[in-house]
């Protein structure tokens, strides 16, 4: 939105003297007293100190996470990027890699991200354009309610309750699909436990960010253009394909990205729900594995040598890189339109 | 002929739109509003069906007489005894201390991003303060026991987790807070600044106080947003099972720490605990969302 504090007017009539030398000297009588003057300058330098601690924390995350890691991946006996396990067990022998973590992380993320988006379009269309006027903000309080229910027991609801209950499609796309490689059999002996019902839970924890970013840019789509459309006689999904739906593609789309950087991040309901594996990650939705946040919290109760848990800052730095780019394309993608 | 001519005229210039509506499009129409509406059952579907499992499963442990007044202390892994007021504790302290740091700091970056905010360094904030809130919480733990306890030494504690939830909580305050200073119509500031009060005054006396409720409004959200966080806990804090007060030493119980540790417990009393711990944090959680939004409904802003 920092567009918006361009084209706003300045409304202040005066600033400091050391903001703005050339404004003339204020007629006598309303000369404020210089402990006023003192007031304008430490209250503006508190608040853009607080601003400027927001870019100094980012900057210090990726600093801190870099100074940990080298020294862990200078010691790596094994390749960082293709290597596929992570032995960190031997602190003088470290081979550790990122592939099968990578691709874990990747698969889950991504099959979330193709459950919940015609899901939160939908939901998105529900509520802006199909809803009851008075009906649409309470769906929406529900929808949002997603968001507030802890991600552990999303985790602990995945495993427990959910697995099971998806498990006869599991195995059903096991049987009947199982020739397309997504639906092969996974290095698990099970079909419960797998990226597949991380997914899910995924997709159930992504829905309301993706949703709530798409359905405040539909809410925007002009009122010329949903008229104009209404005048040339559409019907209600046509206003849509018209108006809203051009409109807003670049919200969806922004959302989807930020929902896509939820997913890559999510740490604990990942950790309950996909079971580890001993054997290497194939290309099934079936495989089990560790995400880069569900290998870090696995491990840290033993942060305790510094080469190690060295290793594992590298995986969080490779994941907070990850989750960088995703949100500063989704903001990119969103202009000014975006605001979340 | 002339009767011709009459019924020529009768007939309207052009078929009433209405009944130019073909077929398909009535189709597509009608198949997208079933659609639209499927999605949205869809989506409360795992809502409604996770609240229906939490209540079910925790109602046994949040009724008995011991779960609000005592800790797991001395109590066997097999035992149905004891109670999680040393997790509730151990979460409403860390959120607490987080509050108290970020709030001074998330109103004062709103107010720059609001008030004075001009050109890159305006620009930089506002587009770092997305990527803060992209980031997951597990690289937020990493980042303070990367600095905090790998580099100057500090021993875990519950406050180095109230550290990392900082980091979460920053950007949901500043944005709500900014929206909130924006609601608030320039008029007001103009008068102040006619009587001669001074910017900062006038932020400080007449914008903060009007966009009161609704930043404690967005305050709320966040507490309610990180209490349920585990990700810190699990890398900045080890798990107590009694009662430990000093958030600044000693391991320290909260309720998802307590919820992950009797994952452990292969006993029904563990999932007679998980479950109950769960639903004492919906609970809790619900508590701060619903003041929110009893809030938010008195909070608006004269426009």
């Amino acid at each position: 939105m920092s567009e918006r504090i361009d084209q706003r007017a300045p409304s202040e009539t005066d600033s400091g003297p050391a903001s703005s030398p050339g404004v003339p000297a204020p007629p006598p009588g309303t000369r404020r007293r210089p402990s006023s003057r003192r007031g304008e300058t430490i209250f503006r330098s508190l608040t853009t100190g607080s601003g400027v601690l927001v870019v100094a924390a980012i900057a210090a995350i990726g600093v801190f996470l870099l100074i940990q890691a080298v020294p862990s991946l200078l010691a790596n006996q094994a390749d960082f990027l293709t290597f596929p396990s992570f032995n960190t067990g031997d602190p003088d022998n470290l081979a550790f890699g990122i592939r099968d973590i990578f691709l874990v992380t990747m698969f889950s993320s991504v099959f979330a991200l193709v459950l919940a988006m015609p899901i939160a379009l939908g939901v998105a269309l529900f509520l802006t354009n199909y809803a009851p006027r008075a009906l649409a903000r309470p769906f929406a309080y529900i929808v949002d309610l997603l968001a507030a229910v802890p991600s552990i027991i999303y985790g602990l609801w995945g495993i427990l309750v959910l697995a099971p209950a998806i498990l006869p499609i599991a195995e059903w796309l096991n049987a009947n699909l199982g020739w397309i490689f997504l639906f092969a059999d996974g290095n698990l002996p099970v079909l419960s436990g797998t990226i597949f019902t991380g997914g899910v839970v995924l997709a159930v924890m992504i829905l309301p960010i993706v949703t709530a970013v798409t359905r405040e840019v539909f809410a925007q789509t002009p009122r010329f253009q949903i008229e104009a459309a209404k005048a040339l006689g559409a019907t209600r999904w046509e206003v849509i394909k018209m108006a809203t739906l051009p409109y807003g593609r670049s919200g969806y789309i922004a959302g989807s990205m930020l929902g896509l950087g939820r997913a890559l991040g999510e740490t604990i309901a990942v950790l309950i729900v996909i079971r580890a594996s001993t054997s290497p990650m194939g290309f099934s939705l079936f495989d089990g594995g560790y995400t880069f946040a569900s290998l870090i919290a696995s491990a840290a109760s033993e942060f305790s040598q510094p080469l190690p848990t060295g290793a594992y800052i590298s995986a969080g730095l490779v994941l907070f890189v990850l989750t960088f780019i995703v949100n500063a394309l989704a903001r990119l993608i969103a202009g000014g339109k975006v605001n979340g | 002929m002339a009767t011709a001519t009459d019924s020529d005229l009768d007939r309207p210039a052009a078929e009433p739109s209405t009944r130019t509506i073909s077929a398909s499009r009535r189709f597509k129409d009608r198949a997208s509003t079933v659609l639209v509406t499927l999605a949205f059952l869809i989506a409360v579907v795992p809502l409604i069906w996770v609240l229906v499992t939490v209540v079910a499963r925790g109602a046994p442990a949040i009724v008995s007489a011991t779960w609000w007044g005592n800790s797991l202390s001395g109590i066997l892994p097999e035992s149905f005894g004891g109670g999680v007021y040393h997790a509730i504790y151990g979460t409403l302290i860390q959120a607490l201390i987080a509050t108290l740091i970020a709030v001074p700091i998330g109103i004062g970056a709103a107010i720059y991003l609001v008030e004075y905010g001009r050109g890159p360094l305006a620009r930089t904030t506002s587009f770092m303060v997305d990527i803060l809130a992209g980031v997951p919480s597990i690289v937020a733990a990493l980042f303070i026991f990367a600095a905090f306890i790998s580099i100057l030494g500090a021993p875990q504690s519950a406050f180095m987790v109230s550290l990392a939830l900082v980091l979460l909580m920053l950007p949901v305050v500043i944005r709500n807070t900014e929206e909130m200073l924006r609601l608030v119509p320039d008029r007001l500031r103009e008068s102040a600044y006619a009587l001669g009060i001074p910017k900062w005054k006038t932020i400080l006396r007449i914008v903060l106080p009007t966009a009161f409720s609704g930043t404690v409004t967005g305050v709320m959200l966040a507490i309610a947003r990180i209490m349920g966080e585990t990700a810190p806990v699990l890398v900045l804090v080890g798990y107590s099972r009694a009662i430990n007060y000093d958030p600044f030493g000693g391991n320290m119980a909260s309720l998802p720490l307590l919820m992950y540790s009797e994952l452990a417990n292969p006993e029904a009393a563990g999932s007679y605990r998980i479950w109950g711990a769960a639903l004492t944090l919906i609970i809790i959680i619900m508590i701060f969302q619903v003041g929110a939004s009893l809030l938010s409904r008195y909070s608006a802003i004269p426009k």
